[in-house]
């Protein structure tokens, strides 16, 4: 099965050591991503604030080239990328003259039948199964995962996990033998595009995740989200100057937290990126004989 | 020669705006057999009537067709008019061009041809119609009532007043339902056991009442009028008549720590117990599932401890058939599942709970004998917020229907809230205040302007704990849409109410229909509210849609009604449009070759074997026989047969092809 990889701006730029980590990670488990050739923005945010069409036309061009490459899955790590491909493979599957019309304007043939995942579904479909054996070095921290606006919304057109407690996550953390706390801000708004405009909106939202996670005692963030991260990480003085705190506490893409479990290096993954310092600390690995 | 008469009606312009009636009759009036042909604005009004039997004296008449609307309409009434005219009524059919014709074409030629064709297909059929006679079944003068809740006991009680006898199964080891747990009722905050009980106590003394607690409908079969129910009695492991009801065997039971129903779990009950001081009957079952005898095979303290020896550990489940004439469906409803909402943290945070919880944290009968304690540590909850709709009037994840009663029930918890905790905070997210009824607005205004609730008009997002308060985040939509943030101490969830647990099971069990939400559906929601669409079986309370108490017992009286109606008669007609099975004279017999394919697909079991014997007894043949009191007509029987010996009176094979000529020879 060939499986397609639709990485988006974020993982060209500020993120890319999220794509990094997605790569290293499926490469440990023997499986290729091919990136979609000559593929194009998803609109974002903006395309479908200024036309419909536009916003149903550039994703369904990515799609139709994946189609073309003959891609039966596309992974598409980052979540605002993954809601706009989703909702509009929905939108063309639902209304077959808007189809026509999008096929008119892109100009080739789209059927709609790419798989589209988010990386936790990837997980959940390629990795998790194999994952527990290939570990040599458990993630044993308390950490708070944290899933963001448009990894699990909308849920009728997604139908991934619950919207308001999800879990998937979590249970991806469990396995690589972290604690998954239970907190209160899974999904709460990090501020997203506010990022550039009103840093102070975003520190203030974002300052209310981290407090709760750091309250509840998690060592790590893991985030599934580009624009998560870089709120998260990224804007932490921004953050720490409005809610007037000290967090020093780090914010991991889940395929990095994946790959320090398999024992990937710590560049390979892209840790050095992060503007905060991805310092956990040493935990004693308690061999058979000392358990016993 | 036939001689049969078309009247073509307009029905006022809804007929008429597309098709041209005059034309049509004029045309009919040239049909093979007509011998009169007319066309009138109104026909079903008392002057058409007229017309109609007028025509059958005047001009001989041997078959009607009526050219006006549904069969489902008007058809009795026009056949009533035949009947009186002296022509057998089954000589009498009616021509859709109102459904099938004039409301769903334009105005065109075309429409005017196809009510011509209409009327031709039927003027075929009626030359071959037969005079049927109504068949005559007797009535059984016993309801049976499914349900003790207050539906089932009021439907009950008027029933058996009316000089009726009533047989009352409940599932559960009393009767009172969801009313008898209820602290006070809206909008008088009467105390709900104090008017509820005495009824319960009524049921169990009404001489025309045979109450079964502990009890299922197992099957049901026959019809309106003739039903025979199989009912299960559950094994309580006692023996009712010898125990007294003295509650030694509860107290001494050893297993003290079972979640009680009645509290909602907010309490504890034994192994072998009564579920509330007041239940009717006052005799305690055994819970097998958490007696240690039934598990361990140890114990039987109460056997030791009872005085009258009542205690029987070997009793089975018991089967008993019973005939009756009518049903009433009471099974109520139940609340919806709070899996659905883990954003409100029910099942995460003690300090979370249902409106039916704070029922029994408010009754004096209660766990906290009325005293408002949170459950997580006694505490007197200083602030508590209660939250509106939570599942209801919400498509993307609950149900869609507005739940009716909460509106009520929740302005009532923050009146109970702040007399009993004068200090205290109540306040309230809503959509909407619903509160349509007699003295219902004046209510839940009271609750605002008297009792000081804090209503805030929106949404909660979430509700989470911090620093031992429950945090509840919401949006308060009159004031800027601006978030807000309450630190409460208990949060009260007015759960959606849904169909009852096994609903769908029963409807099937007795061949009603229900809603998509699994609620049964009445046979028409403005004229037929009570009735469901199978004859005989009635509705009551909160089973058919969610209800407050003045309405199910309105509902419940309302239904009591049409089966004493029904049971005012001696015997009962049915349409005689039933199947029968081809018989002859010997050597045939019968064309009938006894494969028995009809026998399976019956949706009544009204096809039996019927063996055809010579003098000596031997048996020739074994045929198929359509039991005339089962047989509802729907032709299933007739389709499936491979010789083609069943026929459905009234729709024949012969008519039925007569009408597809008609449509064919044109």
């Amino acid at each position: 099965m060939k499986i397609g990889l639709y990485p988006g701006c974020s993982l060209k730029g500020g993120s890319r050591e999220y794509k990094e980590s997605v790569v290293a990670m499926a490469k440990a488990f023997d499986i290729h991503l091919e990136e979609i050739p000559d593929w194009n923005c998803c609109g974002a945010t903006a395309a479908h604030n200024l036309s419909h069409e536009l916003s149903l036309s550039l994703p369904a061009r990515n799609l139709a080239l994946a189609e073309q490459a003959g891609m039966e899955v596309l992974v598409v790590p980052c979540a605002a990328c993954y809601s706009r491909l989703t909702i509009v493979q929905h939108e063309l599957n639902e209304d077959a003259a808007l189809k026509k019309k999008v096929v008119d304007i892109i100009e080739m043939p789209y059927k709609g039948t790419v798989k589209i995942l988010n990386v936790i579904q990837f997980l959940q479909q390629f990795i998790l199964e194999q994952l527990p054996a290939k570990i040599v070095k458990p993630f044993d921290y308390k950490v708070a995962c944290y899933y963001g606006c448009l990894l699990v919304r909308p849920h009728g057109i997604l139908k991934f996990d619950r919207p308001e407690d999800p879990q998937t996550m979590d249970e991806a953390m469990k396995l690589l033998g972290a604690d998954a706390i239970d907190w209160a801000f899974k999904v709460e708004c990090c501020g997203a595009g506010m990022s550039v405009a009103r840093t102070d909106v975003v520190g203030k939202l974002s300052g209310n995740i981290i407090k709760d996670a750091v309250d509840r005692g998690a060592e790590a963030i893991i985030v599934a989200c580009p624009m998560c991260h870089s709120n998260l990480d990224m804007r932490r003085p921004d953050i720490n100057k409005v809610i007037g705190t000290n967090f020093e506490i780090p914010v991991i893409y889940i395929t990095q937290a994946i790959g320090l479990a398999l024992g990937i290096d710590e560049e390979v993954l892209g840790l050095h990126r992060h503007f905060v310092p991805v310092e956990l600390p040493e935990k004693e690995v308690k061999t058979q004989m000392e358990e016993k | 020669m036939a001689r049969i008469g078309v009247f073509v009606c307009h029905c006022g312009s809804n007929i008429s705006a597309t098709v041209d009636c005059e034309k049509v009759a004029e045309v009919a009036s040239q049909f093979p057999g007509v011998a009169y042909s007319i066309s009138y604005k109104y026909m079903c009004s008392d002057p058409g009537q007229t017309l109609v039997k007028e025509a059958i004296k005047e001009h001989k008449l041997d078959g009607v067709v009526v050219a006006a609307c549904s069969p489902r309409m008007h058809e009795p009434t026009f056949r009533r008019a035949t009947a009186e005219a002296g022509l057998n009524p089954y000589l009498c059919e009616m021509a859709n061009l109102r459904e099938h014709c004039s409301w769903v074409h334009d105005k065109t030629e075309a429409t005017t041809n196809k009510a011509i064709d209409i009327i031709r297909t039927l003027v075929e059929k009626v030359k071959r119609n037969t005079p049927l006679f109504p068949i005559r079944v007797p009535v059984t003068k016993t309801a049976l009532v499914i349900g003790g809740g207050v539906a089932g006991i009021q439907a009950a009680l008027d029933i058996a007043n009316a000089g009726n006898k009533v047989i009352m199964i409940e599932k559960d080891p009393s009767i009172g339902g969801h009313m008898s747990q209820l602290s006070e009722t809206f909008p008088t905050l009467d105390c709900s056991q104090c008017i509820l009980t005495p009824r319960m106590v009524e049921v169990a003394q009404n001489p025309n009442i045979t109450l079964y607690t502990y009890a299922e409908l197992e099957s049901l079969d026959g019809f309106i009028g003739n039903f025979k129910a199989k009912i299960r009695l559950k094994a309580k492991s006692l023996d009712e008549k010898l125990c007294t009801g003295c509650g030694l065997c509860c107290t001494k039971c050893p297993v003290k720590k079972i979640p009680s129903e009645f509290e909602e779990k907010l309490g504890f009950r034994t192994a072998i117990y009564v579920p509330f001081p007041q239940a009717v009957p006052n005799k305690p079952v055994i819970d097998k599932n958490n007696c240690t005898y039934y598990i361990k095979g140890k114990c039987r303290v109460c056997e030791k401890v009872c005085p009258t020896g009542a205690i029987r550990f070997d009793q089975q489940d018991e089967i008993i058939e019973v005939e009756v004439g009518a049903i009433v469906v009471a099974t109520g409803f139940q609340i919806l599942d709070t899996d659905f909402f883990p954003e409100y943290g029910y099942g995460k945070y003690k300090d979370v709970i249902t409106g039916m919880q704070f029922e029994r944290l408010a009754s004096a009968s209660g766990p906290t004998q009325g005293e408002i304690k949170r459950p997580s540590d006694g505490q007197v909850p200083k602030k508590i917020v209660f939250i509106k709709c939570a599942g209801s009037r919400d498509p993307a994840k609950g149900i869609e229907y507005c739940s009716k009663i909460c509106c009520m029930y929740t302005a009532k918890h923050t009146m109970l809230y702040k007399h009993k905790v004068h200090d205290g905070d109540a306040y309230v997210f809503y959509m909407d205040i619903r509160t349509a009824g007699k003295n219902y607005e004046e209510f839940s205004r009271r609750a605002i302007a008297e009792d000081g609730a804090h209503y805030i008009r929106g949404r909660v997002s979430k509700v989470y704990e911090k620093n031992g308060k429950l945090i509840v985040s919401g949006v308060d939509t009159l004031l800027n849409a601006m978030p807000v943030e309450i630190e409460a101490d208990m949060v009260v969830l007015a759960t959606a109410g849904v169909a009852g647990k096994g609903a769908e099971e029963l409807a099937q069990k007795l061949h009603i229909s229900y809603d998509q939400y699994k609620f049964f559906s009445e046979a028409h929601p403005k004229l037929k509210p009570v009735e469901t669409n199978t004859a005989g079986i009635f509705l009551a309370g909160a089973c058919h849609a969610p209800k407050d108490i003045p309405e199910s017992v309105a509902m419940a009286s309302g239904t009591a009604g049409k089966v004493a109606c029904l049971f005012s008669n001696d015997e009962l007609t049915r349409e005689p449009i039933i199947a029968e099975v081809h018989r002859t004279s010997p050597p045939l017999f019968s064309t009938c070759v006894g494969c028995f394919m009809c026998q399976p697909v019956c949706p009544y079991q009204a096809i039996e074997r019927e063996q055809i014997k010579d003098r000596s007894g031997n048996v020739i043949k074994e045929v198929a026989f359509v039991n005339p009191g089962l047989c509802q007509g729907c032709g299933t029987c007739v389709a499936l047969c491979r010789s083609k010996s069943i026929e459905i009176h009234g729709y024949t094979n012969n008519q039925m092809l007569a009408e597809v000529v008609a449509l064919l020879n044109v």
